[in-house]
């Protein structure tokens, strides 16, 4: 069976939600080492997948060459499209949730703050192939507005996340090799499929090997110089699931970085699908967005 | 306080110590919370917080549970409910307390003047100041809001006196509803209310809910394109079909350019008109008498919207004329439309057509009723990133053909201009995000090749902080005939400027 998984390439904002790390005991390292495609699959699903669903509240404080900061506060959920039923997996299906199956998501977001764009909501649709589906309402017009969503390189809400770091990156549009296994760390880097597509040459990912959690992304110009980061400096085990709760991310080039902080994190919270709809984009839903 | 709050406090301490001799090294740390009692090599990024990394030797044996990540520093408490909302502003002013009784808003100062004299009108076009207030709270099972602002312009002659239909006074009423969800499939929102469905881009076709055109055409914010409408929507969910259904107990009329701040072409007078000339009407304003109904059937195949629509009321702008009393009038009007909208390419298609029944003039053959007409439209949106980041371009062509058109022309009063039977329209939006997305670049224009006749929106607006926006901007009318839709608003060309603070 054919997965899209998105690869955590710079994880972020909406991520967090879905940050986490394998529940350590049952996934104590083994004797065997995991494959270069094992580990990017595992660290996807960390990044991107836990639990059947979550929700975070998100705070990111953007900070500009000359110290001015500007504030982002939104709440966001995630839910993922359920595994197929134990299909050809046999024994091995996993009581819960299949922990290894990246299907399609959807999510909402919901800002708080800053004040012009206070009661938006945002809803997107990923899709495995191809173009997310995107809408954003604007309360006082009453519109639901589709928006075009085949630029995904660029700024998520002025900050420096791009669209791409909070929803995943298709893990298929790199090439991933291990450049070095260390005590803590698997050492990937990835090398664009199409190098035309992306601002990068290539990118340096660590990968925790305990929780498979992406603790830093590192991306390089073609000369091989770093010019963007992405680390992460707190994260904590939530329902099972290790969580990443602060992170930050760098553009060295331009002098500037965003901190994200993720709080009231829950998840498997039985979000309903329908949630996601534009019914739900008119009318946020209140249980799941506090003021 | 507990020994493991304290030793996590310790550890914590270490950690940073840790982590700040290792930051003069290349690799990132792990965070709190993947910290491990190891030492770490140089390459590596430090555990964060949370994964119990540090690399401070010495540290009791016993304390790394089997493998298992140290309890992340100072949020040990496995298990315990993270109820971390972030902490409210400490703000003890005045906006931190309209904060705590979850009250928002903006305060807008905005003047604009006309970019050539109009004889009729005052060479301002724009100069007013306006405080919105808005409060939404949810009481058990109802949500509320309020949205009123208060505004003062000494360009409206009439801000005396409030009209809240009308949109005219100090005060303008926007929202004041509730909402509510009597069944799971059902949701009824009740009150004052901004409306809008359909597909077009700043061109309605099934979307008969009112608009206010003067402040469109003046330079206000977008969101005061749409007035208010006094409505109870009733919305039914199943996994067939989503049913819309909009009562609007009495006429909710669209704000229209009646010559008081801004000219128009005046038929009788065979001329731009404007304060010599104001449009009086005869407004449909008796509740439940005068009422209104619209309807919207919807659902999603695959990734495309499709949409059904009915609108049962009147012309929103007064189309039609009664010489008896002399004032303008809204004829009765109904509208069945439909649309469709999905991803084509890498940008969003949609397509609308509308059937206006202008039940008042069904031959065609009445000169004092607008005629019904057909109206198409189809459009596209997409980003350019070869071309620039964050460009988006979108380009509509929009038709309306008037029936009836021979019965029209037969009653045309003598030397009266005659419209053409079919308007094209096309139009443009290129917008343009720069600066972090703090400025923002756009124009819209419509043209007409039919009317030969356009209107160009040129606006810049710069997010200076969190608070204060400052923007720039132009409506610009072009045309040689002073009776197509456009070209009869050419002496209202204005530039405007405008700065807020929102709260």
């Amino acid at each position: 069976m054919k997965t899209s998984r998105a690869f955590p390439a710079g994880l972020a904002a909406l991520v967090v939600v879905f940050a986490s790390a394998l529940p350590a005991a049952e996934e104590a390292p083994t004797a065997k080492a995991p494959t270069v495609e094992q580990i990017v699959d595992s660290a996807n699903h960390v990044a991107y997948y836990q639990g059947a669903d979550g929700r975070a509240r998100v705070k990111m404080t953007i900070t500009d060459a000359q110290k001015r900061t500007r504030e982002r506060e939104m709440t966001i959920l995630r839910w993922d499209e359920p595994a197929p039923k134990d299909k050809d997996k046999g024994k091995d299906a996993p009581a819960k949730k299949d922990q290894k199956f990246n299907g399609r998501q959807k999510f909402y977001v919901y800002f708080h703050k800053p004040a012009d764009v206070s009661k938006m909501a945002f809803l997107v649709h990923k899709q495995l192939k191809g173009d997310d589906d995107r809408w954003m309402y604007l309360p006082k017009l009453d519109l639901v507005k589709r928006i075009a969503g085949s630029e995904k390189r660029t700024s998520f809400v002025g900050s420096d996340f791009f669209y791409e770091d909070v929803s995943g990156r298709n893990v298929n549009d790199d090439k991933h090799e291990l450049v070095q296994d260390t005590d803590q760390y698997y050492v990937l880097k990835n090398t664009p499929v199409d190098p035309a597509k992306v601002e990068f040459a290539y990118y340096k990912t660590w990968i925790h090997k305990k929780t498979f959690l992406v603790i830093k992304n590192e991306y390089y110009d073609r000369n091989d110089k770093p010019y963007r980061t992405y680390q992460v400096s707190a994260v904590k085990e939530i329902q099972g699931y290790w969580t990443v709760t602060k992170a930050r991310m760098s553009d060295q080039a331009a002098g500037r970085y965003t901190d994200v902080e993720y709080s009231d994190v829950k998840y498997d919270t039985n979000m309903d699908e329908d949630l996601f709809t534009e019914r739900y984009l008119r009318q946020p839903p209140k249980e799941h967005i506090s003021d | 306080m507990n020994a493991r709050l304290v030793f996590s406090v310790v550890l914590a301490v270490l950690v940073l110590a840790a982590v700040s001799v290792a930051q003069a090294q290349d690799p990132p740390e792990l965070p709190a919370g993947l910290r491990d009692p190891t030492g770490k090599p140089k390459d590596q990024p430090d555990l964060p917080k949370g994964l119990g990394g540090d690399s401070a030797p010495g540290l009791p044996a016993g304390l790394d549970k089997g493998g298992e990540p140290k309890p992340p520093v100072g949020i040990d408490e496995a298990g315990k409910k993270d109820n971390g909302k972030p902490k409210p502003a400490k703000d003890h002013g005045l906006f931190g307390t309209l904060e705590r009784w979850d009250i928002s808003g903006f305060w807008d100062i905005r003047g604009g003047f006309r970019t050539q004299p109009d004889r009729n009108e005052d060479d301002e076009s724009l100069g007013e100041t306006r405080l919105q207030l808005e409060w939404e709270k949810t009481f058990g099972h109802v949500t509320f809001r309020y949205i009123g602002d208060f505004l003062y312009d000494p360009v409206d002659d009439r801000r005396g006196s409030v009209d809240l239909v009308r949109g005219t006074g100090w005060f303008d009423l926007r929202e004041l509803w509730g909402r509510f969800s009597p069944a799971e499939f059902m949701d009824v929102k009740v009150g004052r209310q901004a409306l809008t469905w359909g597909t077009g881009d700043l061109l309605f076709l099934n979307d008969l809910f009112p608009k206010d055109w003067r402040s469109f055409f003046v330079g206000r914010d977008l969101e005061y394109l749409k007035a208010p409408a006094d409505a109870v929507k009733i919305s039914l969910f199943s996994e067939a079909v989503n049913v819309d259904v909009v009562y609007m107990p009495r006429f909710n009329p669209s704000r229209f350019i009646a010559g008081r701040r801004l000219s128009y072409y005046s038929p009788a007078l065979g001329a731009r008109a404007g304060q010599n000339a104001i449009i009086r009407t005869d407004l449909p304003n008796e509740w439940f008498d005068d009422s209104e109904w619209a309807a919207r059937a919807s659902r999603k195949v695959g990734r495309y919207e499709l949409a059904a629509y009915g609108h049962w009321g009147y012309w929103k702008t007064p189309e039609g004329f009664n010489p008896f009393r002399g004032r303008a009038t809204y004829p009765r009007l109904s509208v069945y439309g439909a649309s469709v909208r999905g991803p084509v390419g890498r940008g969003i298609a949609n397509l609308e057509a509308a059937f206006y029944d202008s039940r008042q003039d069904r031959s065609g053959g009445n000169p004092l009723v607008r005629n019904g007409e057909v109206r198409l439209l189809g459009g596209y949106e997409t980003d350019l990133p070869e071309l620039a980041p964050e460009l988006t371009v979108a380009v509509q062509y929009y038709v309306e053909v008037m029936q009836d058109y021979s019965a029209y022309h037969r009653a045309l009063a003598p030397g009266a201009k005659a419209a053409d039977r079919t308007r094209h329209v096309v139009t443009g939006r290129v917008t343009r995000k720069l600066l972090n997305q703090d400025l923002t670049l756009g124009v819209f224009g419509y043209y007409s090749p039919s009317d030969a006749d356009a209107y160009l929106r040129p606006n810049a607006k710069y997010k200076i902080d969190d608070h204060w926006t400052a923007e720039l901007g132009a409506n610009v009318f072009f045309g040689k005939d002073p009776h197509t839709f456009f070209a009869q608003f050419g002496r209202n060309s204005n530039v405007y400027a405008a700065l807020r603070y929102a709260f």
